[in-house]
């Protein structure tokens, strides 16, 4: 799977031979790339030792779509398995479970999708793509069904409220992103879920699931002929459409903001952060290096360090930048017993200021890309992981020799570069901080 | 259901094709004159290996008042040795690109390592060192407890469905030490001292107690030849006779309700079921039950087309989620546990009701054929996509051989599964899900206002 030069005509024996020996000159998976009849972008990696394919079908049809009726689009993505093509909901579980099949879904911020897990043997890979096919392209959304997952989805939202976590989280992207469509939480709000009508539903997939808003992924043990084949055969009931329209950009926070919300928890959530950065944006290397170094790394990151290592306030401890389409989120958080948390908060923000100020150290920096480079084989060294990154740089236009360059990228990284990074980016004097918990915890136990 | 036969004929055609072209990657299995373990598979689809060290110690080996002891003392695994400083282990493992960590459970604590393949060395001078030269300094026990402590908030107090089946389990079991929580009581926890831990580690920590597990891009007599060199001069411990500690017969039906404040309620009923048999693994005569159990497992909760997802969540309405899941593999008697959370303007006794509807069923008629071979299918499927992860392969070794099974499992699983009738799954079902082995938790939630406030576990309060 990681080096298509070689010929298949190769004896098994010899052919296991040469992979053996490719991997250690090229260890990234091989990137093909075309487009179907209609336009739809196709990304596929052949890996042939196991007698399996993943695939994954992406629309440009995230939550940001939503529009005033946040889980619209989470509803829309949820639906397509609930009725297809007269099949109800059995009938197409059915028709992938018997299989040994698994059909999954997915619907993020940025974009939504529908995916396949199969067998490679015949008939198992046709009937189990047909009837993936079947979901994206003719769903019927039943009536019943919606009824049934609005009200799954209303008992998920009362779920979230007994969840600090999840609270947190909610309260997190809310005051960060505002007005921006980051800011609704994707399984949407009580009052979105309730008036969501069924039109609504039908309108969003016709704009958004269609042929000129899709790109296919595939990894496994089909030959590019087969690849080809699928790829054509999964958008040929697609309509046509068009690309959806641009997006607005998140807006940077004018002043900070600290938001309590009291909650009958032991502990108390704490949140802290602002908007981060995106999908190719040139500081990304610096503040991924960087953050590594301030509380991605792990168990030897700073903030671990710093606060369950040394201080015993939290079991994790971390802080990370997820880039999306638009400045996703730089987010810092722990969770501690209540009547620490004001400790608590003060080291978590007083260790961010710290490096925005200082950076990493040398022998620090040193460390950290040798934890990014040395992991380097443990990123792709399963179908599963490749798919994951193969669909990122697909839906976000990296280059396709992204994970080739990786390491090269990481090594770039200075010491000036992380400094000059982390001061543009991050304004600890507008930082959002939340706090779900209870002040009453902050007394003594009886 | 009559419409799938023909397809499904084709299915069972095409996957008795494949099976032979995927004979499963051998095992190699060593032992060292000290007693230590050594599983090896090779895989080399990726330049990795994973490395995984197993102790047979965790909460099931516990006992009252010292409940979460061996998850504590994973924590302090990563603490300090003679030789290298607290918080060393993990540098050196980061620095090398490493992924690791460690997890504690009933039956076993483990510890793991994920690298490129040069790097397995590093994990096996790191895990020697270790597993019999602890230092357990206690300054840093002291602030570690406090971050268990945390962890236990996190994962319990503030959780109430976790926490209604940590009282569901303490219900359930009365002699088996499958009542404790792993991470252990509050109490507990509030109470427990470095001694505690550093003779629980005498105990238990040592090379004739533990598997070495290594699956990936790697040669398995190289990697016997480098577990020999590190692990090969450790000193055996002293052999442990353990007490049988099995769970007395249950007499009846319990019930317990949970106090808590939530916003949903939710159910669980957890039947007392037997487990795969130690030395089961060669010969034809093995106990059919539990892989029948493991089949009726699927029957109903082994997808979306599957009997309470069609007929409890779809059908009827009467659930937003139920669920099913069938322990086959613990060293004890473990349990087959249906849960679920009502759907609006049902009740928890409308979801028992439903539950007990759908078992009547189970006990009265034969499932279907259809239903049969989706599940095989599946069985077939997943031992195939199982192979994407090397980390789960270790896993599934290590877990078999450190719960007193074997590895040689592994490899029976898919044909044994595929060997159960219809009738076998009602005969399952007549004999264990029984209202004498059932106990019934129930989550009733408490308002959640403002003022509301959950009680610590374990009734002592935090210790400040």
């Amino acid at each position: 799977m990681y080096d298509k030069s070689i010929s298949k005509k190769a004896s098994g024996f010899l052919f296991s031979l040469l992979l053996f020996v490719s991997w250690s000159v090229q260890a990234s998976p091989k990137i093909e790339t075309w487009k179907t009849s209609k336009g739809t972008e196709v990304y596929y990696v052949h890996a042939p030792e196991l007698p399996m394919v993943d695939m994954e079908i992406v629309f440009d049809a995230g939550g940001s779509r939503n529009g005033d009726l946040p889980g619209l689009a989470a509803l829309t993505n949820g639906l397509l398995s609930q009725g297809a093509g007269g099949l109800d909901a059995d009938a197409i579980s059915n028709g992938f479970e018997s299989l040994g099949a698994i059909y999954g879904s997915d619907a993020g911020y940025d974009y939504s999708s529908v995916s396949l897990r199969t067998l490679t043997d015949e008939p198992l890979l046709a009937k189990a793509i047909e009837n993936l096919k079947l979901v994206f392209s003719k769903p019927d959304f039943p009536k019943d069904a919606l009824e049934r997952r609005r009200a799954r989805t209303l008992i998920g939202l009362k779920a979230k409220q007994q969840s600090p976590g999840a609270i947190a989280q909610d309260a997190f992207m809310k005051a960060v992103y505002q007005s921006h469509p980051y800011a609704s939480p994707n399984d949407g709000t009580e009052k979105s879920i309730t008036v969501i009508k069924r039109e609504d539903i039908i309108n969003f997939y016709k704009n958004y699931y269609v042929a000129s808003n899709a790109m296919i992924v595939i990894v496994g043990a089909v030959d590019q002929k087969q690849a080809k084949q699928i790829a054509e055969d999964l958008t040929s009931e697609l309509a046509q459409g068009k690309k959806a329209e641009p997006l607005e950009k998140v807006k940077d926070l004018e002043k900070a903001d600290t938001i309590f919300i009291e909650h009958p928890s032991a502990q108390t959530h704490i949140l802290v952060g602002q908007p981060g950065l995106m999908r190719g944006d040139p500081d990304y290397f610096p503040l991924y290096v960087g953050n590594h170094v301030l509380g991605g790394g792990g168990m030897v990151s700073r903030l671990f360090e710093e606060i369950r290592e040394k201080r015993g306030l939290s079991y994790s401890a971390y802080s990370y930048f997820s880039p999306m389409r638009f400045n996703g989120p730089f987010l810092a958080s722990l969770q501690t017993r209540s009547d620490q948390v004001d400790e608590a908060l003060s080291v978590l923000v007083e260790n961010i200021k710290q490096f925005i100020e200082t950076g990493p150290t040398e022998e620090e920096l040193i460390a950290a890309k040798k934890n990014i480079t040395g992991g380097y084989a443990l990123r792709v060294d399963s179908n599963s992981k490749i798919l994951n990154y193969v669909v990122v740089i697909a839906y976000y236009g990296l280059p396709l020799n992204y994970l080739d360059t990786f390491n090269a990228n990481v090594e770039a990284v200075t010491i000036d570069q992380i400094k000059d990074a982390f001061k543009r980016r991050l304004t600890p004097d507008k930082l959002i901080t939340v706090m779900v918990g209870s002040s009453e915890e902050k007394q003594e136990e009886p | 259901m009559k419409d799938n036969r023909p397809i499904l004929k084709i299915t069972l055609l095409a996957l008795a094709l494949i099976m032979p072209g995927l004979a499963a990657a051998k095992v190699h299995e060593y032992q060292l004159d000290n007693g230590l373990k050594i599983l090896v598979k090779e895989d080399h689809r990726a330049p990795v290996v994973v490395s995984q060290v197993w102790y047979k110690v965790g909460s099931s080996y516990e006992h009252d008042g010292i409940t979460g002891v061996s998850h504590a003392l994973e924590h302090m695994m990563f603490k300090g040795t003679q030789k290298h400083a607290p918080g060393e282990f993990s540098r050196i493992i980061s620095e090398n690109g490493g992924n690791e960590n460690a997890f504690t459970g009933s039956d076993y604590t483990a510890y793991f390592q994920t690298m490129e393949k040069s790097r397995l060395k590093i994990s096996f001078e790191l895990e020697a060192d270790r597993m019999r030269s602890l230092t357990l300094p206690k300054e840093e026990f002291l602030k570690e407890i406090e971050v268990v402590k945390e962890e236990r908030r996190w994962r319990t107090e503030d959780n109430p469905q976790s926490y209604a089946y940590e009282i569901s389990m303490a219900t359930a079991f009365q002699t088996s030490p499958y009542r404790f929580p792993v991470i252990g009581w509050m109490q507990d926890l509030d109470q427990m001292t470095i001694e505690d831990l550093s003779a629980w580690y005498q105990k238990w920590y040592a090379p004739n107690n533990a598997t070495l597990v290594v699956v990936g891009d790697v040669v398995a007599d190289e990697v016997f030849a480098l577990a020999k060199e590190y692990f090969g001069s450790l000193p055996a411990g002293e052999p442990i006779t353990m007490k049988v500690l099995n769970e007395v017969d249950q007499i009846g039906a319990k019930r317990v309700k949970v106090k808590r404040p939530a916003e949903l309620p939710y159910l669980m009923m957890s039947y007392k079921t037997p487990v795969v048999e130690a030395g089961s693994e060669e010969g034809d005569d093995w106990n059919r039950e539990p892989y029948a159990l493991e089949v009726l497992a699927g029957i109903i909760d082994g997808g979306n087309s599957a009997r309470l997802a069609s007929r409890m969540v779809r059908g009827s309405e009467v659930a937003s989620a139920a669920d099913a899941g069938y322990r086959m593999a613990s060293r004890l008697d473990n349990l087959f546990m249906f849960s679920g959370t009502p759907a609006k303007g049902k009740s928890v006794h409308d979801l028992e009701v439903a539950f007990r509807k759908e078992i009547l069923d189970l006990q009265n008629h034969p499932v279907t054929e259809a239903e049969l071979q989706r599940v095989k299918a599946q069985v077939v499927s997943s031992d195939v996509y199982e192979k994407d992860s090397v980390f789960y392969q270790a896993m599934t070794l290590g877990t078999l051989e450190t719960i007193g099974l074997s590895w040689r499992l592994a490899d029976k699983y898919v044909e044994r599964v595929k060997s159960v009738t219809a009738e076998q799954v009602m005969e399952v079902a007549k004999k264990y899900l029984v209202d004498d082995r059932l106990t019934i938790a129930e989550l009733d939630p408490l308002p959640m206002d403002k003022a509301a406030k959950r009680p610590p576990a374990g009734g002592m309060g935090h210790v400040r």
